[in-house]
């Protein structure tokens, strides 16, 4: 009994107790479907053991959807509980939890794997390769990610969700302050799929090296291709910094350890420092990928090429330098002196700089052009004015001296979200509803996308707004309540407003899906948007090997290209196709990882040991395996052609 | 599988370069493990809170040993890799063996060193500083560790599998990886150990 | 410069005004840190308007003016490279204006982390504050005495907040005379504040730090020198002095009301001042002068 009393959770409520009935149902009911309508072998073949980058980014794409509605639910109870003054909705501790849910879920487990899908599913066609370098560690990155996600989610329901930020502040975050073993959660969780982020970028990073098409030289990537590029090399260099930080947290929470505890020469603040130089790059890791799919949206839908591709490329190379070298504006109210923070101030402020020649670059593409307003062009159109606001306000940020005042304040939670909602959310949607014909064989329907962005914007506005008025009139971050005599409760009430009408917002996303599954039209042929880049070259569904056959490439709009300059994308003779094989070592290797955090965040070392023997005999057995893949024979390359509507021009 | 003939074994497929390029990109990311390992040490070294410095606690012949152990095994899988493009696959498998052993050496040493640590009193608990140095080291030796049964696996498929594209490949990659682990070490020797007992 | 004014002057307004016409805080400064922190704010305010509006002009125009309906069907939009003169002007402007706030910046950064500005010639008045969950604990070193969860200062004098925790981090902050500072465990901070009026001003923790951060408030009464010297002198009269045992029961998590004492908690719980490793002592005081040089 009292082994099990360490899974209860420590601080229980009705809402919770809900949400275990309601986990519960919806997985007996997963389980009885699939057996009802016999999809057990269809979902381990197809999906489970698939290594092909659609599927994997197709697999990224609805955890980030099913993330951010958990993310979603945590914002609309935060801003229900702020909306009046001394609200009892929730009481402090769950207040806690919320936000720190709500940060982690949105930032690692919603955003990342966003974009991860996006990588996933357009470089490969975007370069004319037929998967990306490493096919097999693609797949275990997702279920590394899908791992990650799942341990963290639990902790709502199995011993207590983690309460100390997002941010996770030592010694705040430390055995002493944070009893519960949510802040384990939030070590491991992060650290699994953290690791699969890193395998990520070494993958994605060699594809884009290696195996772009004959003739595509760097400078005639499309723009998302740069983008996730650089992402990846960000990628590359800030995780292990987190890696070593979790490692270190880890360790103190559970052997002991003094690295960021309040005694015997323990030291807080390098947590902080840790944090943020991981933390701020990995900003621009969600930001840059975002910039590539307005680059290629408002190019296409404004019929012309992307104004200033240079430079472009050049702010991007410039931004992922500066990322690093800004962390301390997180914390210029350490007490690091002058001079560090002008230091500190002036590189945060010239990233301002690379950041305005892309909105200008954006703003030159329309230029001339012949614009059509269809729903991810609308994303992108919002995006350009919203992300202003959230851009200078990052600079009035910036300026050290003010920060004093805004620093931990409702202005500042209105500045990131500023960023982030209309810079990386819309993007996603945005590239959502781009891709999705790409994919899936149909269009949303744009009338409910349009009402989808309308909902979406007007909610933002009306949500974060106000909260740059009351952060100025003193309401700090992270308070569960305030008083009346604050008078803040007009501008919260306001702001409450607006993230419900982001959340219906968002039911629209799901209406829409479901609506245009139903009634969408399936004879789109391979480039509904009249689009420009490599990857719409190809049929509509992307056949498995992706081009038939290897496209040779002129220009950064190769697609554009071959419509209007008559340029022969594949030549040549039909050859036999090489793909790599499927593996559930993957699947499995996640599933240990899974077991193998659990086992850590309750302590429950036999478990653990044999989990991480399990890990490693899975690298091993993988070391001996011989895996050569499988040819497909011309003949069937051929009659794969004929069936989805001839060899492609 | 398309075979360049005028590449060497482990250059000679599409994959194998894919597999060397890959490798190196992940060597950058350890590159910034250990930068950040080394950061938290050098924060951390001076505070000791109750427990000893780092002058009381080192001792100079286990870590010359242990140099010297593991800069002799890069010159081994040096000579290894070298036997394996010249096509000698027994030559190669002798050196491999010889830089694995020398490796379980190494790591012979330092789990003595621990146990001295243990025994003066610096354990994982005593402090940040010890917190730090047991850390950087204890991420070094889990690598030395991981590549004795990762070499061991290599050498097998060798001696069974004869030299492919495919072996060499491995076994060329896991050269960079102990030539990276030894350079990491003479970091280690230089800003831990010898800056520590001066 | 006369036109700028009148443009803070207005977006001032224009503020207040949608806030239901009480000055918000941070823009209501009563000391001379908080009023260089508004004066920083509005100044930034006022060219990331101008900022914001020439972007919404750009895009609006080029919307109008290109969207698909008003074209004739076979207009063919044409290849544009980047221009080059375009391209520095896009650059151009913005490293001016970033390096106009960043001399701003750099300057207000001197400013704030030093004696404020006119109050160069006076003694500060040293208190040190800490934290614990979830309570303040002010103590005054010269006069003798500790309080909890509020602080008196005398107006039109400096004073010294010397920063630490007894437990998370946490962030003192005076919306009002100035903003804030973390206090953390193992170390001082120093923040510079003064009031040029006498009132009472709202102080809390801003940083979060478990489940009492909401309440963690406290009250700042600025009054005269006379008044404080009087002030003192009834706490010397009245309060009960500190004791260590009642000290430690103060730190357990909790909340409080107001209490004062005379003597204080510095002489048998000391600051976070030197208490590490022999050579972080160094570094910590090296730290510390840092902050102290940028003070005189």
């Amino acid at each position: 009994m009292d082994f099990l009393q360490r899974f209860a959770i420590p601080h229980p409520s009705p809402a919770i107790y809900a949400s275990m009935v309601a986990i519960a149902l919806v997985s007996i009911a997963i389980v009885a479907g699939l057996t009802y309508y016999k999809k057990w072998g269809y979902l381990w073949t197809e999906w489970l053991t698939t290594v092909d980058h659609k599927k994997i980014g197709i697999m990224y794409l609805i955890s980030a959807l099913l993330m951010l509605f958990r993310g979603g639910a945590d914002a609309i109870m935060m801003r229900a509980q702020l909306a009046t003054p001394e609200a009892k909705l929730l009481d402090a501790q769950h207040y806690n939890e919320i936000f720190t849910t709500h940060g982690v879920v949105m930032i690692i487990f919603m955003a990342m794997p966003f974009i991860f899908a996006f990588m996933n599913l357009i470089v490969p066609l975007q370069i004319g390769a037929r998967d990306v370098a490493f096919p097999r560690l693609n797949a275990l990155s997702f279920w590394l990610f899908f791992a990650g996600a799942m341990l963290f989610n639990i902790s709502f329901v199995v011993g207590g969700s983690p309460d100390a930020g997002w941010t996770s502040y030592f010694p705040l975050a430390g055995n002493d302050f944070s009893t519960s073993v949510g802040t384990n959660y939030y070590m491991l969780a992060i650290q699994i799929s953290g690791i699969g982020s890193l395998m990520t970028g070494i993958n994605m990073c060699t594809t884009i090296l290696k195996m772009r098409a004959p003739g595509m030289t760097l400078m005639k990537m499309p723009m998302f291709t740069w983008s996730a590029f650089i992402a990846n090399v960000i990628i590359i260099f800030a995780f292990p910094v987190l890696t070593v930080a979790l490692i270190m947290g880890t360790t103190d929470r559970l052997f002991g350890t003094n690295f960021f505890t309040t005694g015997n020469g323990g030291m807080d603040m390098l947590w902080a420092n840790f944090f943020w130089v991981w933390g701020h790059p990995e900003v621009y890791i969600l930001i840059l990928p975002a910039f590539g799919l307005y680059s290629e949206i408002i190019s296409t839908f404004s019929g012309r090429n992307l104004y200033g591709y240079k430079s472009m490329v050049a702010s991007m190379v410039l931004i992922s330098l500066l990322s690093f070298l800004v962390w301390t504006h997180h914390f210029f109210t350490m007490g690091q002196g002058a001079l560090t923070n002008s230091i500190f101030s002036v590189t945060t402020m010239a990233i301002a700089v690379p950041t305005g020649v892309k909105i200008f670059n954006w703003l030159f593409t329309l230029w001339k052009g012949k614009i059509r307003f269809t729903v991810p062009m609308l994303y992108s159109i919002g995006f350009i004015p919203l992300f202003t606001i959230g851009g200078v306000t990052g600079v009035m940020l910036a300026m050290s001296a003010a920060d004093y005042q805004y620093h931990n304040t409702m202005f500042l939670v209105a500045h990131f979200h500023n960023a982030i909602i209309p810079g990386v959310v819309f993007a996603m949607l945005a590239g959502l509803t781009y891709y999705w014909p790409k994919f899936f064989g149909f269009m949303l329907n744009e009338k409910i996308g349009k009402s989808t962005f309308w909902l979406l914007s007007i909610g933002f506005i009306l949500a974060f707004f106000p909260m740059y008025i009351t952060g100025l009139d003193g309401q700090a971050r992270r308070m569960y309540t305030y008083s009346e005599s604050t008078g803040f409760g007009a501008l919260n009430m306001v702001s409450f407003v607006g993230a419900a009408l982001m959340a219906i917002g968002f039911v629209t996303i799901v209406w829409n899906v479901y609506y245009s599954f139903k009634h969408s039209s399936r004879d789109i042929g391979s480039d509904p948007w009249d689009a420009r880049s490599l990857e719409w070259a190809t049929h509509t569904p992307v056949p498995v090997y992706n081009f038939a056959k290897v496209p040779q490439i002129r220009s950064s709009e190769a697609f554009w290209d071959a419509k209007k300059h008559g340029h022969q994308l594949f030549t040549g003779k039909q050859e036999e196709i090489h793909m790599p094989n499927n593996s559930g070592v993957p699947f499995i290797m996640g599933m240990i990882f899974f077991v193998c955090g659990f086992s850590f965040v309750f302590a429950l070392w036999i478990p653990a040991v044999v989990s991480l023997i399990g890990i490693f005999v899975c690298m091993g057995l993988r070391s001996f395996e011989k895996d050569h893949g499988y040819h497909i024979s011309v003949k069937e390359v051929e009659e794969t052609e004929k069936l989805l509507g001839g060899a492609s021009k | 599988m398309k075979i360049d003939h005028s590449q060497p074994l482990e250059y000679s497929t599409d994959q194998n370069q894919l597999n060397i390029l890959g490798f190196w990109i992940f060597l950058g990311a350890e590159i910034m493990l250990f930068a950040t390992l080394f950061t938290a040490y050098f924060t951390l070294e001076g505070r000791t809170g109750t427990g000893p410095t780092p002058a009381e606690i080192f001792e100079i012949t286990p870590v010359l040993i242990e140099t010297l152990v593991l800069l002799t095994s890069s010159f081994t899988i040096g000579l290894g890799v070298h036997a394996m493009r010249l096509g000698r696959k027994n030559a190669m498998i002798t050196f491999f063996t010889t830089t694995l052993l020398l490796g379980l050496v190494f790591l012979g040493v330092e789990i003595y060193e621990f146990m001295h640590y243990y025994h003066v009193g610096a354990t994982y608990q005593t402090s940040a500083f010890t917190a730090a140095l047991l850390t950087t080291l204890g991420t070094h030796g889990a690598h030395v560790t991981l590549g004795l049964f990762w070499g061991t696996f290599i050498i097998l498929q060798v001696k069974k599998r004869g030299l492919t594209p495919e072996t060499a490949n491995k076994s060329f990659i896991f050269s960079l990886y102990w030539h990276f682990l030894d350079v990491v070490w003479i970091f280690i020797f230089s800003f831990i150990y010898l800056k520590g007992m001066m | 410069m006369k036109r700028k004014w009148s443009l803070l002057a207005s977006l001032t307004t224009l503020v207040v005004f949608l806030t239901g016409c009480e000055p918000l805080l941070v823009l209501d400064p009563k000391g001379p840190q908080a009023a260089r922190q508004a004066s920083d704010i509005m100044l930034s305010i006022g060219i990331m308007s101008v900022i914001v509006i020439v972007v919404f002009a750009i895009l609006i125009y080029m919307l109008w003016k290109y969207r698909a309906s008003k074209q004739s069907d076979d207009y063919e939009p044409p290849h544009i490279e980047g221009n080059i003169w375009v391209e520095i002007i896009c650059v151009g402007v913005p490293v001016l204006i970033v390096a106009y706030l960043s001399f701003v910046s750099i300057k207000s950064n001197y400013i704030v982390e030093s004696t404020p500005v006119g109050y160069e010639d006076q003694e500060p008045l040293v208190i040190y504050a800490s934290s614990s969950d979830w309570k303040w604990h002010f103590s005054y070193p010269e006069q003798g005495i500790e309080t909890v969860n509020y602080v008196y200062i005398p107006a039109d004098r400096p004073v010294e907040f010397k920063l630490y925790s007894y437990g998370p981090i946490t962030s003192f902050w005076i919306p009002q005379l100035g903003g804030q500072k973390y206090a953390m465990s193992d170390m001082v901070t120093t923040l510079h504040l003064a009031a040029d009026y006498p009132g009472e001003f709202m102080g809390r923790n801003a940083n979060f730090s478990g489940k009492g951060t909401a309440e963690n408030t406290f009250i700042a009464t600025a009054m005269s020198q006379e008044d404080f010297d009087e002030w003192v002198e009834e706490v010397h009269d009245t309060a009960e002095p500190i004791t260590e045992d009642e000290f430690e029961e103060l730190l357990e998590p909790g909340h409080l009301g107001r209490m004062t004492f005379t003597g204080t908690h510095l002489e048998f719980s000391p600051a976070p001042e030197h208490n590490h490793g022999s050579e972080t002592e160094q570094d910590s005081t090296k730290l510390h002068e840092e902050t102290d040089h940028s003070g005189h």
